[in-house]
């Protein structure tokens, strides 16, 4: 039938049109990228500071800005992931209708908020409470853009999750109550297991988020590009770092090509993520 | 199976479940209209009557499962072992404990064949994993499926057949050790040779369980029970020993549904 063939070469080029974007998108980073690998050479990048501008020595390594990603996106996971998975289980299983009808609409707003929206709210409200809590010179720093991006991240996390628990089949509810298992040991033993799967996703494409996430962490994790673990310190991160420099760096330049090397990192970084996460994925989904 | 040829007297046995007086409502629906009735201790009890004439919903509050619908409402009493399970302060748990129940459709969880049977024993406190081994070894056998899965105890339960998961969720009710087993229409959805198994299941677990089984399938009701319920409209009709309401039923309803004439 010359009408299946046609749907389905139709349904392969949607397809493939996905891979090769992706492609593409690799070659191009790849492309601007590639002159910093033979001057000043790819070793440049693990130096442990980033100076793209000086009268002396110009510096590209990228270890602060990693740094400065990986404490954030910690941070932010570390707390998005109690908070949403517990919310979605008390959306889903515990509240009351009325409660329900209250919680679910004021989540979907968070997350429909613009980030530059909720940068602006931690400028002025969240790092001022941050900086008189923990009484610091600052307010701007890793822990302040870690609960900005968690509040980012919870209502996509939660809304996910909280239809993972809902898709699990009531039989299951209903046979654990009737071995006279309680309300709470049929939500953690029975139906939380079985939404596994679904909140593994739901938490995989909030890290997603987290690490995407430009504007307002530039705003307010205070832009210092060092290499630290405490979350009270300034960090400077991989895309605020692109965000703030590529405006202004000349064309084809090294500091240029550097930000592209740390576009590839980026990019490499988040392939990564996903590709563990379907691993972890297929692994609980084995064992359900 | 018992000597039917005698029909069964009531007054020669131990009343375990007694109902009294009992009205059911989901929200403004009157569901069940003052069931009064005593079935006894370790016999099969089978529940019929047409579709829709209340006999799951009776057989749910024998456990109180109905307790988790919304807007759903109970009058007058269930006594079991002579306590009222509707009496304020009742702990549902122990209750449900007590009284186990096997659903129509099969529904094993998620979990490993060994998990699913063990699930009841572990959340009622028992952790020593030899003990839980144990339970789960015994539960099987007295299920009749330990033959079929004693090599695979940790495969996943949705890979059994139909028949296979319906005795793994009787094994899994066993396992909690009740001491009355309510069964909703257990073999409607097997083959004829699963549910022929699970008939002959029932005729060995009468022995140490008070049975309430509910069916659409007069000849089952005939074959597993000792004594027969007629539910019609909400109302029971007839309660009596299985082969007196099978060769002399009192109720002309009763007649009219045994012989066919309408269901
Ligand atoms: N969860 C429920 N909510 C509202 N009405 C129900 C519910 N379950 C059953 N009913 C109603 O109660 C009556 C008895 O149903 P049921 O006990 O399931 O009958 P049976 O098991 O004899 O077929 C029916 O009219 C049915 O529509
Ligand atoms: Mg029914």
């Amino acid at each position: 039938m010359w009408k299946n063939r046609a749907v389905q070469t139709l349904l392969i080029g949607a397809a493939s049109t996905s891979v090769l974007i992706v492609v593409l998108i690799f070659l191009f980073l790849g492309k601007e990228a590639a002159p910093f690998a033979l001057t000043p050479g790819l070793s440049a990048l693990f130096d442990s500071k980033w100076i793209p501008v000086s009268f002396q020595r110009e510096r590209f390594g990228i270890l602060p800005l990693l740094s400065g990603s990986a404490l954030v996106t910690l941070l932010a996971m570390l707390i998005t992931i109690p908070f949403s998975v517990l919310g979605a289980i008390y959306i889903a299983e515990l509240a009351k209708p009325l409660e329900r009808e209250i919680l679910k609409p004021f989540i979907e707003i968070l997350a429909s908020i613009p980030s530059v929206v909720l940068g602006f709210f931690g400028l002025v409200v969240l790092a001022p409470l941050v900086k008189s809590f923990f009484g610091l010179n600052t307010g701007l720093n890793a822990l302040t853009g870690a609960i900005l991006l968690s509040i980012m991240a919870i209502p996509t996390v939660i809304s996910i999750s909280e239809d993972a628990l809902n898709s699990v089949p009531h039989v299951y509810k209903r046979a654990s109550l009737a071995l006279g298992a309680s309300q709470l040991q049929t939500i953690f033993r029975v139906t939380v297991p079985a939404a596994l799967p679904g909140i593994i996703a739901a938490v995989m494409l909030g890290v997603g988020r987290v690490i995407g996430e430009t504007m307002a962490v530039m705003m307010v994790t205070g832009n210092a590009a060092i290499i630290t673990a405490n979350p009270l310190d300034p960090v400077r991160t991989m895309t605020a770092t692109i965000a703030a420099e590529m405006g202004e760096v000349p064309f084809g330049s090294v500091h240029y090509q550097a930000l592209f090397c740390i576009g590839v990192v980026l990019l490499l970084v988040t392939f990564g993520l996903n590709v563990i996460g379907q691993q972890v994925l297929r692994r609980y989904g084995m064992r359900q | 199976m018992v000597d039917k040829k005698q029909a069964l007297l009531l007054e020669d046995f131990d009343i375990e479940i007694v109902s009294r007086d009992l009205n059911f409502y989901y929200g403004d629906n009157q569901a069940l209209f003052g069931i009064s009735v005593g079935m006894p201790a370790k016999q099969v009890t089978a529940l019929i009557g047409p579709s829709g004439c209340g006999k799951s919903t009776f057989l749910r509050t024998l456990n109180r499962m109905n307790d988790i619908i919304p807007g759903a409402r109970v009058e007058g009493q269930v006594l079991i072992s002579g306590k009222d399970i509707y009496q304020h302060g009742t702990d549902v748990v122990k209750l449900r404990r007590k009284v186990g129940m096997v659903f129509q459709k099969s529904n094993p969880f998620p979990k490993s064949i060994f998990e699913n049977v063990a699930y009841g024993p572990r959340i009622h406190g028992t952790r020593d994993r030899q003990q839980l081994a144990a339970i789960v070894e015994k539960s099987l056998v007295r299920a009749g499926l330990w033959e079929e899965v004693k090599d695979r105890l940790n495969d996943n339960a949705l890979g059994l057949s139909g028949g296979q998961q319906q005795r793994l969720c009787i094994a899994r009710a066993l396992a909690v050790d009740p001491q009355i087993l309510l069964m909703d229409e257990p073999a409607s959805a097997l083959d004829p040779k699963s549910t022929a198994r699970v008939e002959d299941l029932i005729g060995e677990l009468r022995e140490l369980y008070t049975i309430v089984i509910v069916t659409h399938n007069m000849q089952q009701a005939a074959r597993v029970s000792d004594f027969t319920a007629f539910f019609y409209e909400g109302a029971l009709v007839e309660f009596n020993a299985t082969k007196l309401i099978f060769t002399n039923p009192k109720e002309k309803q009763t007649e009219d549904y045994i012989t066919g004439r309408f269901g």
